[in-house]
């Protein structure tokens, strides 16, 4: 399979994305100026399909990074305890800061998603090494003790219908004026791709990396914290996205092999376009309804996830 | 041994004497009537989660695993939704709602029980894979269930959530003798196979060689697991550490590998620990949380840290 | 006696066990060696039954194996794994007790009892009956073994690598007690050894085997010889006399 047909696959699928959609749009009326299709485009579909894009390379790459720093092939920011500790804090701006701005949110989540992490890390030193699974597995249960009590303050303080519903990874709530926000993890691509070859030289190990003059502590603090902050912003923005950062990254591995700077932006490509290929099923499943793209999300990254699961054991 | 288990049995005791009269506020037969059901279901669903989850760890020679965390719950729950989204809700609750009840159960057991025959394969390491499979089932289950509820009838999804969403707060007593029927059916079965159980310590190899009949007998006991996990999903929800932190605790009180000492001490256990969070629940949280959370909270805990253990140890 | 006719068995595409014919003497301590991969634990496991998925036939005392009913088999035939790591807690008394699944299904009788302590007595482990398993040490914890399989009281016991976590003391110590039983109580011992020393010195019949077929099996006097060896390993083999018996001598 080749690289190309991974970028031709992602061209296809973010233009299928812009001219799908319960309101009417074709190239006909944009080349004739009909101003009601530029709207559409320009308000709806664009910043829908761009916040797709966005959220769908960054958290595969994010997954990616996680990968190879944690030595795992089965992690990403939900086997961690990522996700649950940004919703944590999330809850906790809802509760005592019900009107602090987008900025505060993002910013009280990145850092709970952060300390959760490194709380995470710091336990997990002491997980029998012999067996693969056990970090993601450890990271599940992590994140159902802090899930624990999320949904103990979130029962309290009658929050559940909220956060529930807005955990819904759902971009039909994608505006103009919204989305924007998404835009902030742009620098986070471009200061991963600058340290890609820290971290595949950390992805062999610690004592490796050490040896090879990496610093390894603070490389490990630094993509961290950048990988909270981007899933954290995901999370916030779009909602959850469940097995999107640990399947991407496990068949580009398959098809194209692990090294991480030739990969990177093929992840991303392919990211966009399982999460593009989600949202449109999506969208046209119930037409003029919306699923929330997590529920298709869940069920085919389940799927694959599992398949994958077999498949690397049968070898 | 038996002092132990004395004193948990008697503990049990107070603690039931201790739930039927605090509080009642002179309405006796109402609360007797409603805590006693109650009672009944804790019962049960001690039986069947302590029952299943010692049976599942033995089976796999690991003491990590426990049937929810399989995603059984998640399955049942996938079943319900399918056959209101395929037969109609109406159609449904105008029948027999034990009949749609006992037949939910068989179907999750049978499928449950397959489909971890499926995966679970007898070489050591792919134990953990099983786990993540159950895991990931779990999560997927979830997905395809919303998947169909958001596409029926609202109405059907109206009758969906009443029949379904189960919890410690809400248990589903019209249904608690059937349940107790089955339940108790399917413990009786495992106490009948305590022999072969005890010789299972030893891995499906040794087994064998001393003459049991492996494959049958391990299937049969998924099936008997599905079975008492699925109908304790149905009466209370998804109580997915439960069996967990349960077996734990009782192996550290009884230390022992025989079966029939375990499956009685950790009934007990679970018993004393159900009742012991509905008293918290009602009293000390004031109905703000369920069980549910609870055993999350602590079953969380209790896995983190016997993982930790265990490596200190090794 | 122990039969296989053109024995075939795979790992997924992968054969394991090509074509193998095989006649198994009774009463003699019988040693299967080879190196890795030559499929000598699949044999084993084959013949007690542990692995099922073949082609071909085996005959346990003239009755296709698959025609025995479990606890027939478990009465006549006993099988150790490599390695046993229990996480459970037992006693040495319990872990023996075991053996007599076949016969009590865990109703023990006081017939059952004095077979328990014989076998404990057997291995030199009698002081150490109400000891847990876990208080033990690797070489007593393989006797403990050897002794669940005796009470099994089967006419054949198949053991997989079973020297494989001793120290010399100890392998030497179970290689004794093997031949023992071989010799005063007629059984018949099939053992999958890795240090052909020990197979050269204790086996009376050996079967070599390599890449999942029968190279040669034979008296171990037919089978201790310098080509046979050296084209079984691929190593230049040099027989060293010693006592009576062989010592090998691989040279690069």
């Amino acid at each position: 399979m080749k690289r190309i047909s991974v970028f031709l696959l992602f061209c296809i699928l973010m233009i299928t994305s812009l001219f799908v959609g319960t309101h009417e749009l074709s190239i006909a009326g944009l080349l004739a100026g009909v101003p009601e299709a530029w709207m559409v485009l320009v308000k709806i579909r664009l910043p829908r399909t761009i916040s797709l894009v966005i959220a769908g390379s960054i958290v595969s790459l994010c997954g990616k990074v996680m990968q190879h720093l944690l030595q795992n092939k089965f992690v990403a920011a939900e086997a961690v305890g990522l996700s649950d500790s940004a919703r944590l804090g999330i809850l906790m701006v809802m509760l005592f800061l019900p009107n602090g701005s987008v900025l505060l949110r993002t910013a009280v989540a990145a850092l709970f998603a952060y300390l959760g992490v490194l709380l995470f890390l710091s336990i997990s030193r002491l997980l029998p090494k012999d067996n693969p699974m056990m970090l993601p597995l450890a990271g599940v249960m992590f994140g159902n003790i802090i899930g624990a009590v999320s949904g103990f303050l979130a029962y309290r303080y009658q929050l559940v219908q909220n956060v529930s519903s807005w955990l819904q990874g759902n971009f039909a709530t994608i505006t103009v004026g919204q989305y924007e926000w998404l835009y902030l993890v742009i620098p986070v691509f471009f200061l991963l791709y600058f340290v890609t070859y820290e971290i595949t030289i950390a992805g062999l190990g610690e004592d490796v990396a050490r040896s090879l003059g990496i610093n390894y502590g603070f490389l490990r603090m630094f993509v961290l914290g950048l990988v909270a902050f981007a899933s954290s912003i995901v999370l916030l923005m779009v909602g959850q996205l469940p097995f999107l950062g640990i399947v991407v990254p496990n068949m580009i591995g398959i098809f194209f092999g692990d090294h991480l700077k030739n990969n990177l932006w093929l992840t991303c490509f392919a990211g966009s376009s399982f999460l593009l290929i989600c949202d449109l099923l999506a969208r046209t499943v119930i037409a003029p309804y919306e699923m929330p793209v997590s529920v298709i999300a869940g069920m085919i990254g389940g799927s694959l996830f599992l398949g994958l699961l077999f498949w690397r054991q049968i070898r | 041994m038996k002092v132990k288990v004395g004193s948990l049995f008697l503990l049990s005791l107070c603690a039931v004497i201790a739930y039927l009269t605090y509080n009642t506020y002179g309405n006796w037969s109402f609360a007797f009537a409603l805590r006693g059901r109650r009672l009944l279901a804790f019962g049960l669903v001690a039986i069947a989660s302590s029952f299943s989850t010692f049976t599942l760890q033995t089976m796999t020679q690991n003491r990590y695993l426990t049937p929810g965390i399989l995603g059984l719950d998640q399955l049942y729950v996938l079943i319900q939704t399918v056959s209101f989204f395929f037969v109609g809700g109406i159609q449904l609750l105008s029948q027999e709602t034990t009949t749609m009840f006992l037949l939910s159960i068989l179907a999750t057991a049978l499928l449950g029980s397959l489909l971890i025959g499926f995966f679970y394969q007898n070489k050591g390491h792919h134990l953990f894979l099983l786990l993540m499979a159950g895991m990931i089932c779990g999560t997927m289950f979830s997905s395809y269930s919303t998947f169909l509820q958001v596409l029926m009838d609202p109405n059907e999804y109206d009758m969906l959530q009443g029949r379904l969403f189960a919890s410690f707060n809400h248990i589903h007593t019209q249904h608690l003798l059937w349940a107790a029927g089955i339940i108790l059916l399917g413990s009786l079965c495992l106490v009948f196979l305590i022999p072969e159980l005890n010789v299972l310590h030893l891995g499906s190899r040794q087994s064998v060689s001393l003459g049991i009949p492996v494959p049958f007998v391990h299937r049969l006991l998924l099936f008997l697991i599905a079975l008492l996990t699925g109908t304790a999903s149905a009466l209370v929800g998804p109580t997915v550490f439960l069996g967990f932190v349960v077996v734990t605790i009782t192996y550290q009180v009884i230390p022992t590998f025989r079966h029939g000492w375990l499956f009685l001490g950790g009934t007990l256990i679970a018993f004393l620990l159900l009742v012991f969070g509905q008293f918290f629940v009602e009293q000390v949280f004031g109905w703000t949380i369920t069980v549910n959370t609870v055993i999350q909270f602590l079953g969380g805990l209790f896995f983190i840290s016997k993982l930790i253990l265990e490596r200190k140890k090794g | 006696m122990i039969e296989t006719v053109n024995l075939h068995q795979s790992y997924g595409k992968t054969p394991i066990i090509k074509a193998c014919d095989l006649t198994l003497p009774e009463g003699q301590l019988i040693a299967l060696i080879g190196p890795n991969g030559a499929g000598k634990s699949t044999l084993l496991s084959l013949l007690s039954r542990v692995l099922n998925e073949r082609t071909g036939a085996i005959y346990l005392d003239g009755r296709e194996l698959k025609q025995w009913s479990g606890k027939e088999l478990a009465r006549k035939l006993a099988y150790l794994q490599q390695s046993n790591q229990y996480g459970v807690h037992l006693t040495v008394e319990e872990l023996v007790a075991f053996g007599r699944y076949p016969y009590n299904r865990g109703r023990q009788t006081v017939a059952d009892e004095q077979i328990i302590a014989s076998a404990i007595h057997k291995v030199g482990l009698a002081d150490f009956k109400e000891r847990s398993i876990h208080a033990l040490s690797g070489g007593q914890l393989q006797r403990v073994y050897l002794a669940m399989v005796l009470a099994q009281e089967t006419d054949y016991i198949l053991l997989d690598e079973p020297l494989n976590n001793l120290d010399l003391k100890h392998a030497t110590q179970l290689m004794n007690h093997l031949t023992e039983l071989v010799q005063s109580e007629k059984k018949t011992v099939v053992i999958v050894l890795h240090d052909i020393n020990y197979a050269a010195r204790y086996a009376d019949y050996i079967v070599a085997m390599k890449d999942g077929q029968v190279l040669r099996a034979g008296s171990t006097k037919e089978i201790i010889q310098e080509s046979l060896l050296s084209e079984l390993y691929e190593l230049p083999i040099k027989l060293v006399p010693v006592e009576g018996s062989y010592f090998c001598y691989p040279f690069t």
